[in-house]
């Protein structure tokens, strides 16, 4: 009886163990393609505390530069920014970093209150995988799953990379234990440049009502910080295709959102040219997103607010976060100056 | 709910735990209470469905067993006055009444059946026809088909007959009889049960025995790697040669054929072998619906090894019945004076074996693909059987093949292919065109194709084919280590090895099956964004 | 009884009826078969069959099906 208890145990052991290698093998890990997929587990590295936390869908992981913040204003900053990163799980990371730290101010990119409902599984991935295991994470689980999605599969990854065992890249292998950085704290770099050539506005729609969800999850987020004295700004970036069109409609229905709540709100479209972005030289997809260069003036205007407006203070001067910071500035530097990568 | 759904395995395990937890009495309640959620489950209309047949089962059997009674203690009371003329007139009348109330439950029950799952197959025809000359056309009703419909009615309409015959007694309490019709491991795919096999099991007690357990469970990880590991990956090359059926003919169709002979057996198979096994995990033995049915050397014996309980509920219900009955032992007698032994003699074992196999194939499936694919196993059966005598004459000349081992692999090879063959019609489900592919695969010589990338044209890559053959050989094995005792019962005597291989064949199935949200890295594209 | 065994002889002309115990379970007789030997049994011996009565255990060996046809004319 105890020597089959014994061998059973053993068994047991090695199959987990099995299970768990193959399970960190296939799992993607985003390091040399869809670098946007690594993005919202980079967050956990961070060793100092930030001011200003940024959270929302590509509109803040493409268009806000911690380093040019803490450059020009000494202000520390992270972006928790994912593709097509749903307004629950915007919220559900709000709830998830309050826990971990305390900014001064939570900005939100408001594009992703159109969505009334689950989007894209492989979005849903990335902006999920990466979270650490808390109550927040497995509430944006629920809230996030498409029908196709099962609870279990985010608890055991395995369950949905399985089939890739058949197409393992090197990459697989070489990022087994660790990962790269591929952000600069939480924005993903792009410094190419594709001039934006056309101005179409976006096809004109039977409804514009936002979805009642949506402001359902504003007035969580807006709770939240209250909660936790953390001012709330809501922004939409200075972006707008006609593919991720932003309609006056939708705008006027935020900005009474915002004045009945008392947030404050800024709408970056209209004040492109006071940012003093260029549609020919600041974005690398045609004006889909902005490139490095613009983000760093939309950056620097931005800033200028927070510190004035919301009166975040310098913290340059700080020994640890002068080499701190000094270190990411180097490395953003280096990526900018397309020294690497 | 799926077998290969996570919510199915959680469902099962649940079952099980409670199943073992209540008192023993109450087993067969708990059984009763998860069937009918199981049912819900999938659909809270389809419950009124089968509750309705289970109304009609309960009750006609309810009467039928009734005036059973009646005539029983009649006869028995009246033994020493009744002549034997007098008893034998008296229970042919009685037996003409309960067949009168059999009919009215059978046509209820395959009634609902038959509206529901052939209404819009009648309809279509009906246009047809109608087109034909120039009449106008109905429209084509669209009718839900509550899951399991086919196996619980058939099952259900077997009881009936049984007890109709006094095979078994009918079932007084209305909620067991309830569990007969709905118990949720054979609703998806059978076993067609029997109540006469089916009732001690379901209503016994069951006390908790490791080994039972053990046996049970191995089985059901079996049957998930053969449906995870071989069908399912299968299914994704089946897809596409069915899909693009017009450039992939020739070769491909005979490809199609060994794919889904592999595809049928691992789902098929599998999916029994998960039932059989959840059953026997909770110590109910249900029938056994295959054996080794691809060594089979002719398709009379197919038939009897493969979905063995669905062959005998049309040979007990059906054939029998048809062939044997007053009117067409009359109709034989009078052929067989005017025509002759030899066509007489054939005419009730024609009628019924073609009435038998157009209605398997009708239950199959509404559609002129399974009536073909019934009728063609028929002819097969019919010709070979008039061939006998040429067998014979055969043997009798080369006396050593009836033993040698390679004639019967050459007997069980023709057999899988002549099966396969016909098989293939319910994958291009459409007559003409599946005529048109066996064709091709005579005129159209594109083997060489298979050897410049043909094989993984459709689909299937590399890995997948190593997966399936893998798959393959590990059935051949498990089956070749079984052939005393069920590998399943040989693994359950000995805990370790037992534990050791459900580990390994789960590990298999995790990594290799083909589950979940098909994933691929390269998906990802960001220019979506 | 020799009628049985004639009919029998005449369905499979190379099967040795009388030694043979279960006809069934090693496949001597299919269903084919016994819808055969029960329109004979019916000509020979002026017996009605029912389906139900179509049960291996009646058919193993002549003398079950023997038993089958004495029973069937009494009751």
């Amino acid at each position: 009886m105890k020597k089959t208890l014994i061998l059973c145990t053993c068994i047991l052991l090695v199959t987990v163990l099995c299970l768990g290698f193959v399970q960190m093998l296939v799992t993607p890990k985003y390091m040399t393609d869809t670098l946007d997929g690594a993005l919202i587990g980079e967050y956990y590295r961070e060793k100092t505390p930030h001011d200003v936390v940024f959270i929302g869908d590509c509109e803040v992981y493409e268009c806000f530069t911690p380093p040019t913040l803490w450059q020009e204003y000494g202000i520390t900053s992270y972006v928790r920014g994912s593709a097509q990163q749903l307004i629950w799980q915007s919220y559900y990371l709000m709830e998830e970093t309050l826990k971990r730290e305390n900014p001064k101010a939570v900005v939100f990119n408001v594009l992703s209150i159109k969505y009334g409902e689950p989007q894209n599984e492989a979005y849903n991935r990335m902006t999920l995988d990466g979270m650490k295991w808390s109550g927040s994470k497995l509430r944006s689980i629920y809230a996030s799953k498409t029908e196709e999605e099962s609870v279990i599969s985010y608890v055991f990854p395995l369950l949905r990379y399985h089939s890739r065992w058949s197409d393992l890249t090197k990459e697989d292998w070489k990022y087994l234990f660790h990962r790269d950085t591929v952000s600069h704290n939480g924005y993903l770099m792009q410094t190419g440049v594709k001039p934006k050539t056309s101005n179409i506005p976006g096809r004109p729609l039977v409804d514009y009502t936002l979805p009642e969800i949506g402001f359902e999850y504003l007035e969580k987020m807006r709770l939240l910080c209250e909660e936790n004295g953390t001012e709330l700004i809501l922004i939409k970036a200075p972006t707008n295709d006609w593919k991720y069109y932003w309609y006056d409609e939708w705008d006027a229905q935020i900005t009474a959102w915002a004045n009945e709540k008392g947030v404050d709100y800024y709408n970056f479209i209209p004040l492109a040219a006071e940012i003093g972005l260029d549609w020919s030289t600041d974005t690398y997809d045609g004006g889909v997103h902005l490139n490095v260069f613009g983000a760093e003036k939309l950056t620097s205007y931005f800033g200028k607010i927070l510190a004035e407006k919301y009166g975040i203070s310098d913290r340059r001067g700080d020994v640890e976060l002068d080499t701190v910071w000094a270190d990411k500035v180097a490395i953003y530097q280096k990526e900018r100056n397309g020294e690497t990568q | 709910m799926q077998f290969t759904s996570f919510s199915f395995i959680l469902f099962a395990a649940l079952t099980l735990i409670v199943y073992y937890l209540v008192p023993r009495r109450s087993q067969w309640k708990v059984l009763l209470l998860f069937s009918l959620f199981f049912y819900a489950f999938a659909g809270a209309e389809y419950l009124f469905f089968i509750l309705y047949t289970w109304f009609v089962t309960f009750l006609t059997g309810h009467i039928l067993q009734h005036f059973a009674d009646r005539e029983d203690a009649y006869v028995e009371e009246n033994r020493a006055t009744l002549s034997k003329e007098e008893r034998k007139a008296y229970r042919a009348k009685e037996k003409k009444k309960r067949r009168r109330i059999l009919t009215v439950g059978l046509v209820l029950g395959f009634g609902m059946l038959a509206v529901l799952k052939y209404t819009a197959f009648a309809v279509g025809n009906i246009n047809g026809i109608l087109s034909a000359f120039d009449a106008k056309t109905l429209t084509v009703p669209s009718l839900l088909l509550p899951l399991g419909i086919s196996f619980y009615t058939f099952q259900s309409m077997g009881y009936l007959i049984d007890v109709y015959r006094k095979k078994v007694r009918a079932e007084k309490n209305p909620a067991k009889l309830m569990l007969f019709v709905t118990f949720f491991p054979q609703l998806l795919q059978g076993p067609i049960s029997r109540f006469g096999d089916l009732q001690e099991q379901l209503m016994g007690q069951h006390a908790f025995d490791g080994e039972t357990v053990r046996a049970g469970l191995f089985r059901v990880v079996w049957g998930y790697f053969k449906k995870l590991i071989v069908a399912d990956t299968a299914m994704i090359g089946i897809k596409t040669l069915i899909e693009q059926s017009d450039k992939f003919d020739g070769i491909y169709v005979f490809l199609l054929i060994l794919l889904y002979s592999a595809q049928i057996y691992g789902d098929f198979t599998g999916g029994i072998d998960i039932t059989i096994g959840l059953s026997e995990a909770m110590g109910i033995r249900l029938a056994e619906n295959f054996n080794r049915p691809f060594s089979s050397r002719s398709t009379k014996e197919y038939w009897n090894r493969w979905h063995i309980t669905m062959g005998t509920w049309f040979t007990d219900y059906v054939f029998y019945p048809l062939s044997v009955s007053r009117g067409m032992q009359k109709i034989t007698f009078g052929a067989t004076k005017r025509l002759g032994r030899g066509f007489g003699m054939r005419l009730p074992v024609y009628t019924a074996t073609i009435a038998t196999w157009f209605f398997t194939g009708l239950w199959h499936g509404a559609g002129w693909n399974f009536i073909v694919w019934g009728l063609l196993n028929c002819l097969v059966i019919l010709v070979s059987r008039e061939c006998e005598p040429l067998y014979r004459r055969f043997y009798k000349k080369f006396p050593s093949l009836s033993d040698s081992r390679i004639w019967h692999a050459w007997q069980a090879t023709r057999t899988f292919l002549l099966m396969g063959l016909i098989r293939s019609l319910d994958c291009y489900r459409d007559v003409p065109k599946t005529f048109r592919l066996w064709g091709s695969m005579l005129t159209k010589w594109n083997v060489g194709e298979l050897f410049t990338g043909g094989l993984t044209s459709f689909g299937l890559g590399i890995p997948e084919w190593c997966v399936i053959l893998g798959g393959i050989a590990v059935i051949n094995l498990f089956d070749r280590l079984g052939r005393e005792t069920p590998v399943h019962r040989r693994a359950a005597k000995r805990p370790v090895m037992w534990f050791a291989t459900v580990c390994a064949l789960l590990v298999l199935i995790l990594i290799f099956g083909a589950y979940g949200i098909g994933y691929d890295a390269s998906q990802f594209i960001y220019q979506q964004f | 009884m020799e009628t049985l065994l004639k009919i029998l002889n005449g369905l499979h002309p190379d099967v040795d009826f009388v030694s043979i115990d279960d006809l069934y379970d090693e496949g001597v007789l299919d269903s084919l078969d016994m819808v055969r030997l029960v329109t004979e049994i019916g000509m020979e011996f002026d017996v009605q069959i029912p389906p139900e009565e179509l049960i291996p255990e009646n058919f193993q060996n002549v003398n079950t099906i023997w038993a089958l046809i004495e029973r069937l004319d009494e009751e």
